[in-house]
């Protein structure tokens, strides 16, 4: 799409704004349709039928709330720190939204054909964090500041699982850059790297239970970082009311919530991109091609974002010492265990 | 013209110019009516208890220091992990010894019991309440 971009207008700076744009509006719709899909999918989970007045079957609900929170009256408050209370926000949409620019929708269009690919994802996505904490602390509000610790001590923990898992697709695939790894994974549904990518018969049956044990963490480990129930502590709302978004209100809000749904794809794409093909058709050579693979990337995505949202409804949360034992002493154990499994079959 | 690192920052730089269009339109939009009882510190509709800028837990700080460490190892990992399929064997032991010294530190951590939430209750060494004269630390010592 660069070249193509290039052949029109000339190498300006026009080319890089407009390839940055496609992410944005991407977000921005699939927020929306996540606005609608999480209070549908919620109320038919537990036998409601949500929203049905706002246009049919409630379709213009989540326009209706984006004017609202446009139009509301912003408030901070008066103790808290202003300048990191207005920063916030900027950090956390800034920290997920760059993250898409290493996320290939089809092979003709990256934002960013760097070759760390998913390693800075990882990076950027920290960006996150400070921005939570900076909330947290900026909010001068006690619900704000232990949600924002906990949020913080949660993704940080689960960094280390969720890295680990992408080593070990990163050793099979031989590449960090996301299109790469896609290529790799061409020819069909078991190519993918989640039953072994494509390697000899013998081998990828040996490698299957741990390239599935990786992706399952990996995937687990992307709902805590995205603060996704069961792992919602940081806005337990029995405890912490809305933990670090508490005193925000209006637009502030709706950007820390467009954010964390941003996040919510952006763990789906990394873990879809690493093991389950990217762009890729499920179908080999059939159905496959740039227009194609957009679809199939977006699929594949919004299927984990259900997931997510079913997820919500069907587990308890778990406790902050459940949270830290699952981290640390079953998740780490278990891919240090994949890692050495994985680096084994592969040299034999 | 940038390299791909420049798009990059054209990434950052769009997050942050939508987020100030956002809070600008808003802010155009919006009304400003602020009074005291709007602009305190939510707490459940109670009157605030003093600041919420409170000390918290030193666990926060030890879980911080752990994942500080596991995260320079898995950055060393990755480059490791991209030659891996090159190099074969040799880089599969150098990384056993690697993962190998790791570990070692992981288990002392968990032994340690570091990783558990839940900390055992601290116990407090029970000393005498009543200072001990001159008087009669002296007679202490004296030897019978």
């Amino acid at each position: 799409m660069q070249e193509l971009l290039k052949s029109f207008l000339g190498d300006n700076a026009l080319v890089y704004i407009i390839m940055g744009v496609p992410p944005l509006i991407f977000i921005l719709l699939y927020a929306l349709v996540t606005l609608y899909m999480e209070m549908k999918v919620s109320a038919h989970i537990q036998d409601r039928v949500a929203y049905m007045r706002t246009g049919w079957h409630g379709v213009l609900q989540p326009f209706a709330d984006i004017l609202k929170l446009i139009q509301k009256e912003d408030i901070i408050p008066a103790q808290a720190d202003k300048l990191l209370f207005t920063l916030a926000p900027y950090l956390v949409f800034t920290g997920t939204y760059a993250g898409f620019a290493a996320i290939p929708f089809s092979e003709g269009y990256i934002g960013s054909n760097i070759n760390l690919g998913v390693f800075y994802i990882v990076a950027a996505s920290s960006i996150v964090v400070a921005g939570l904490l900076m909330s947290g602390w900026a909010s001068n509000n006690k619900w704000s500041l232990l949600g924002a610790m906990r949020s913080a001590a949660q993704i940080v923990s689960y960094e280390i699982p969720s890295a680990l898992a992408i080593l070990v697709a990163v050793m099979i695939t031989g590449s960090l850059n996301l299109n790469d790894v896609s290529k790799f994974q061409e020819g069909g549904l078991f190519n993918w790297v989640v039953f072994g990518g494509p390697l000899p018969l013998l081998q990828k049956l040996a490698i299957i239970p741990f390239t599935a044990t990786a992706f399952f963490i990996l995937l687990t480990a992307g709902i805590a970082e995205a603060n996704r129930t069961p792992f919602d502590l940081p806005e337990a709302e029995s405890e912490l009311v809305q933990g670090f978004n508490t005193e925000y209100s209006g637009m502030k809000f709706a950007i820390f919530y467009v954010a964390e749904y941003a996040n919510m794809f952006l763990v789906s794409a990394v873990a879809v991109c690493l093991f389950l093909g990217g762009w890729q058709s499920p179908f080999g050579s059939a159905l496959s091609g740039p227009i194609w693979g957009v679809f199939w990337i977006v699929i594949k995505g919004m299927a984990f974002v259900f997931f997510q949202i079913w997820l919500r409804w069907t587990l308890p949360r778990l406790r902050v010492d459940q949270l830290m034992y699952v981290s640390w002493k079953v998740m780490t154990p278990m891919l240090f265990v994949c890692v050495f499994a994985v680096g084994l079959i592969l040299v034999l | 013209m940038l390299t791909e690192f420049g798009s990059i920052l054209v990434f950052f730089l769009l997050g942050i110019v939508f987020v100030a269009g956002g809070l600008i339109g808003s802010w155009i939009l919006r009304p400003h009516r602020p009074y005291p009882e709007k602009l305190a510190p939510y707490e459940c509709g109670e009157e605030p208890v003093g600041n919420a800028w409170v000390r918290f837990n030193v666990r926060f700080y030890v879980i911080a220091l752990i994942f500080l460490i596991f995260e320079v190892e898995v950055v060393f990992l990755f480059p490791w992990a991209l030659v891996y399929k090159e190099m074969g064997m040799v880089a599969f032991l150098e990384m056993a010894v690697f993962l190998a010294i790791l570990i070692v530190g992981y288990v002392y951590v968990w032994a340690k019991g570091d990783l558990d939430w839940d900390k055992p209750r601290p116990e407090v060494p029970v000393v005498s309440q009543v200072a001990p004269t001159m008087t009669a630390s002296r007679t202490e010592h004296v030897p019978a």
